[in-house]
């Protein structure tokens, strides 16, 4: 099934139209207005109703968490919108705050109405910071909008200063209250002990955008899209050698193969879903792999690699950049990650034998299990997916 | 026992059911049924931080392994300490750490006292399988004190903590991040251009030998070998209850008499006592107090109330740096390791026919910070260097070995007269609260006229472990001399570790202080926790040390300093009067002004 | 130095004493003064009652916290796979020639930095730079030299 770049164009354009769902104009004042009057319960229903998962890419129920946060009594909680999108190869978010930044704040909205948050941050990472004068101006006529109705919830925007762990919601935290970006031990988590040790709901933009939409559709229209596991759409950021680049909002529950069908350029011998720590899946897998949290998770990078390239040379690039964006405090991340790319380097230098690839993954194993945090422990993804399906382009 | 009864929590551990108190961790509850979960980060004076990955362990249904030092006990938890995950990622991490670390032991300061060689030796890592990443970094030797080598480091930030929360100074931080994050200072300076009050709670705190203190155990036999010299040591009150532990002995045991024996048996040429200078202190200070409680009180002179104890040499560096606006509260009185020195190399070498020049002053002190004391620039009232070298239990407990000594069988000795002769109320300086027990002895006696009015002179309410402790003593029935004090309610309060000096002081910054008098050690627990102390040190060792402490005070023959007949005699003899001529010029000293940050 | 001191002090005032606000106080003191000096970290330390040292590790955990003199205009080219595969190399050797410094490294007049960055989130568009805060994407060398232009 070989289409032109315009067929295919066409197809992914009518697909992303019907779902179209992040994108979408709406009156969001007027969403407001009418969201105030909602109970807290009928909202969380619709929400927990519509299966909808976090998007950053751990996959936590949204419904849970802020029922979880809205559980808990406090004098004071906050709603944080995590713009801190560094994943490699992801920059949907970065799309969403610059067209629908009024999305993202109504969420908050919505969520702080529902666990009780007066205060609401979004973190922006600092790679963005040229986001940070429309984001604060539309900020502003928001908390103005928020005023006039009556509502006890004011927006305030951070930023980040260059750290990818930051992502990591306790590392988030930690930067937003002046300290170093270290993931911390959980339990307890955020929604018990969030930032200045209150309840905090830590959303991801693109997960609060489809909370606005599901709401505003009354629970409807989200959930008919997707698998029973995997419900609803996702915001794709498509790299690498593909015929169409770009940010499609897509159903989830595609095989890589129909997605390659739609975005490749003929030629892909691998697609890395979910950037850096996602998991590489090669051609002879593209068939078998649901796009979702039953098959590889994403937060939206969709990498696409075709046979000219060397997948030692994006193993490398991969482990270089968790070696540096590791926090450094726990030992299995920290030293694991240099391990990993001296290994590689080692074997293919010939400096090393082959079977220390083995001693590789086993060690990539146990970073998987014994890492503080989801960065440490998401290395052994892109290390195992690849070393095991292109062992012989690592050594050779 | 508490109406609230706390609720608990069933588990099972390596199949073996349990219930315990709810946040119990793991890691405590294990202990509890006898299983050794190995740990590196975790020390118990210290919060949880959850980074070395060492103490993982398996909870059933969990995606990943737990830290045990950082995770509560659930209802229902399966866990499982020592399954296949839990080995091999245990191990992988053990290697990593080994590949990390410049793995010099035998060269080591502290091989044999390792926490990671230790874990080394437990999981028999013979065959290391990864790439040698430790870097050849420059040991930092700027201080007198503690020398800083970070290719031994493991990143474990107990250092940090350290610093951090037990005293608040902050000289260390973690700084830079990923492959590059490392143990440092500000700006990465060196040790002696930051803030560090060289107290040594660093180096007990190290589970490696990436911080220790720096060792001047050769150059101390090179003085011994000399036979142009004349030796002279001084033991700490907190050495005899502390060496033990150095040669084998369980913690707390009381060896003052062998201590001496070992002393001479090393060669030192005098043995004698820094308790004397401890009594001495006493006289001195407790002068100095009522001196200044007489200018504020009778004479309504503008004075700096709360006086604040000297003896602590961390504790010192420390207000030079953070509260450098109220040196002026400080006791003018030199610790008792400083008012030794000079007194050595006067009075006692005029004593023995000994030329200053010919002697050399060793000291054996729990402390780092001592080193540094000794090297202060004006620390030389004789005209030479007043103490020449500065050991720590730790040293001396090498020289002991080294010389091939059985502890044990040694025979018991008394120290050499004179300024070897000492009172229960020296003794109990080694411990927080004690220099305030020992002064408030001497002070209400020289008020009254009478013995202070507690139960066979032991004032427990300045005895313990908390971390600010507070005493009211009403002073009734005063002489003559002191009719102005009468009925006075004289508030003490006693701080040991700094961050509870910090929290003494930001109170009298903000003129809160409601105190006369403060007693200050910069070590938890004081001398006994020193950071020149056994490794290891925790707060149950503390006490145990402490109570040896009281112990030997209770035994002695004279538990006031005034009573010392050697600190009659040297009044008598030399000194004169206290707050005379000769004190001052030889016991009583200045502080200097430090940058805070 | 004066003129420092006011930064500090300015950033303290808009922003407040209290922990949260280090991280933007950090980032305007680095913003006006180009990088962050070690007489600038102290400074924030004493007026936020924190410990330089403390303050140093949490500015050094941070890649935009530069703490050395940087270029005027800073250049932060994306080094993710996908810029790369996009011809980031031959990008990074034109802007070394153009400026006469290899990566890492600072012009003599001060004018340019030239670094890496990890992702800046344009990979459908790579390679792509930041200079300052401003983006450059689907660069050829030709583009890469007029972007340099706007600065020079």
């Amino acid at each position: 099934m070989v289409m032109t770049r315009e067929e295919k164009l066409a197809r992914i354009n009518a697909h992303q139209e019907r779902v179209n769902l992040i994108f979408e104009k709406i009156d969001s004042l007027g969403l407001l207005e009418k969201v105030m009057k909602l109970e807290n319960s009928k909202i969380l229903e619709y929400i927990k109703e519509s299966g909808l998962k976090g998007r950053g890419g751990a996959g936590f129920p949204t419904y849970l968490k802020w029922k979880l946060a809205a559980d808990q009594k406090s004098d004071m909680k906050y709603v944080i919108c995590n713009a801190d999108e560094g994943e490699p190869g992801t920059f949907k978010d970065r799309k969403i705050l610059e067209e629908q930044a009024d999305k993202v704040f109504t969420g908050m909205a919505i969520c702080a109405k529902v666990i009780g948050a007066p205060e609401g941050y979004v973190y922006l990472r600092g790679e963005y910071n040229y986001l940070a004068p429309l984001l604060t101006t539309k900020m502003n006529a928001f908390n103005e909008e928020m005023n006039q109705l009556g509502l006890n919830f004011t927006l305030k925007l951070r930023s980040g200063s260059g750290a990818y762990i930051c992502g990591e919601e306790t590392a988030l935290i930690e930067s937003m209250e002046g300290y170093r970006g270290e993931a911390r031990n959980k339990p307890p988590y955020p929604v018990e002990k969030g930032y200045l040790g209150k309840p905090t709901v830590i959303n991801n933009v693109e997960t609060l955008v489809y909370c606005t939409m599901i709401v505003l559709n009354e629970g409807g229209k989200f959930k008919t899209f997707g698998t029973e596991i995997s419900t609803g759409s996702k915001v794709f950021s498509v790299s690498g050698d593909a015929d169409v680049e770009g940010i499609y909002e897509l159903e989830l529950g595609m095989t890589i193969q129909e997605f390659v069908d739609l975005f490749g350029d003929g030629d892909t011998k691998a697609v890395q879903v979910g950037g850096a720590s996602g998991f590489c899946v090669p051609r002879k897998k593209f068939k078998e792999t649901i796009i979702g949290f039953e098959g590889v998770p994403t937060g939206g990078s969709m990498m696409l690699f075709n046979s000219t390239r060397s997948m030692y040379h994006i193993l490398m690039n991969y482990m270089e950049f968790m070696q540096e964006e590791s926090c450094g405090q726990c030992t299995p991340c920290r030293v694991g990650c240099q391990q990993l790319v001296k290994g590689i380097q080692a074997i293919k230098h010939k400096k090393r034998s082959a079977t220390y690839l083995d001693e590789l993954v086993k060690l990539a194993k146990s970073m998987r299990v014994a890492s503080k945090c989801g960065l440490g422990q998401s290395v052994a993804n892109p290390f195992i997916s690849i070393v095991e399906n292109f062992r012989e382009e690592i050594i050779y | 026992m508490s109406e609230n009864i706390q609720k608990m929590i069933s588990v099972t551990i390596d199949g073996t059911p349990v219930s315990l108190p709810e946040n119990t961790t793991i890691l405590d509850a294990a202990k509890l049924l006898g299983v050794h979960i190995p740990t590196l980060c975790h020390h118990e004076d210290l919060c949880v931080a959850g980074n070395c990955r060492v103490c993982m362990v398996e909870v059933k249904g969990s995606r990943t392994l737990q830290a045990s030092c950082a995770t509560p006990v659930a209802e229902g938890m399966e866990i499982y300490t020592n399954s296949r995950l839990v080995r091999t990622a245990r191990k992988h991490v053990i290697e990593l750490l080994l590949s990390e670390h410049r793995g010099d032991c035998l060269r080591c300061y502290r091989n044999g006292n390792c926490e990671l060689q230790a874990l080394a030796n437990e999981y028999r890592i013979d065959q290391g399988v990864f790439i040698d990443l430790h870097k050849e970094d420059q040991v930092d030797i700027s201080s007198p004190a503690i020398q800083k080598d970070d290719s031994k480091c493991i990143r474990c930030q107990r250092c940090v903590r350290a610093c951090t929360e037990l005293q608040s100074v902050s000289a260390l931080c973690v700084a830079h991040k990923g492959a590059d994050m490392r143990i440092t200072t500000f700006w990465d300076k060196a040790l002696s251009y930051v803030v560090c009050t060289n107290c040594g709670q660093c180096v007990t705190h190290c589970p490696t030998g990436a911080l220790t203190e720096r060792n001047y155990v050769e150059d101390v036999w090179d003085a011994i070998y000399d036979p142009t010299k004349h030796v002279v040591v001084q033991t700490a009150p907190a050495i005899r209850v502390s060496i033990g532990e150095e040669v084998g002995l369980e913690p707390g045991q009381r060896v003052t008499k062998k201590l001496v024996t070992a002393l001479r048996r090393l060669g030192f040429d005098s043995v004698l006592d820094t308790d004397f200078t401890a009594d001495l202190t006493i006289i001195e200070e407790g002068n100095e107090l009522l001196q200044r409680l007489t200018q504020a009180i009778r004479d309504k002179e503008d004075v700096a109330l709360p006086m604040i104890t000297s003896c602590s040499p961390g504790w010192i560096k420390y207000i030079e740096h953070e509260f450098s606006n109220h040196l002026d509260h400080l006791s003018t009185c030199k610790s008792p390791q400083q008012m030794f020195g000079p007194l050595a190399k006067t009075y006692y070498a005029e004593k023995i026919g000994v030329d200053p020049k010919d002697m050399v002053v060793v000291s054996i002190m729990p402390c780092t910070a001592k080193k540094f004391e000794a090297a202060r620039p004006e620390m030389m009232a004789s005209g030479l260097r007043d103490v020449d070298y500065v050991l720590t239990t730790r040293e001396l407990g090498l020289m002991i070995r080294q010389a091939g000594i059985d502890f044990t069988k040694l025979e018991e000795g008394d120290y050499d007269s004179i300024l070897g002769k000492s009172t229960g109320a020296g003794a109990i300086f080694g411990a927080t609260g004690g220099v305030m027990e020992a002064a408030l002895r001497t002070a209400y006696e020289l008020i009254t006229g009478r013995e202070i009015p507690f139960e066979n002179l032991n004032i427990k309410p300045v005895r313990g472990l908390s971390g600010v402790k507070e005493a009211t003593l009403k002073i009734e029935g005063t002489l003559e001399k002191y009719k102005f004090l009468e009925g006075v309610e004289l508030k003490v309060a006693i701080g040991h570790g700094l961050a509870n000096a910090r929290k003494i002081m930001k109170q009298l910054e903000n003129g809160e202080s409601p105190y006369h008098f403060i007693e200050i050690m910069a070590c938890p627990g004081g001398c006994i926790g020193g950071g020149g102390q056994p490794i290891p040190t925790t707060d149950e060792i503390r006490m145990k040390r402490a109570n040896a402490i009281y112990d030997e005070d209770e035994k002695m023959q004279y538990r006031k300093s005034h009573e010392n007949p050697e600190i009659i005699g040297i009044y008598k003899d030399f000194l004169k009067e206290p707050l005379g001529h000769k004190s001052h010029e030889l016991l009583h000293t200045t502080y200097v002004k430090r940058e805070k940050n | 130095m004066q003129g420092s001191e006011n930064i500090v002090r300015k950033a303290v005032r808009k922003y407040g004493k209290g922990r949260e606000n280090l991280l933007p106080i950090l980032q305007m003191v680095r913003k006006e003064h180009n990088y962050l000096s070690e007489d600038q970290l102290r400074e924030i330390a004493t007026e936020m009652d924190l410990s330089s040292a403390d303050v140093y590790g949490v500015a050094t955990f941070y890649s935009f916290m530069d703490m050395q003199p940087k270029g005027k205009n800073i250049i932060r080219i994306c080094k993710t796979i996908t810029c790369f595969m996009k011809g980031k190399d031959s990008i990074v050797s034109v802007l070394e020639d153009a400026l006469g410094i290899k990566m890492g490294e600072t012009t003599p007049d001060r004018k340019f930095s030239l670094l890496e960055a990890n992702c800046i989130g344009w990979c459908h568009k790579g390679p792509a730079m930041l200079i300052n805060d401003k983006v450059y994407t689907e660069l050829t060398p030709e583009k890469a030299i007029q972007a340099l232009d706007e600065y020079m």
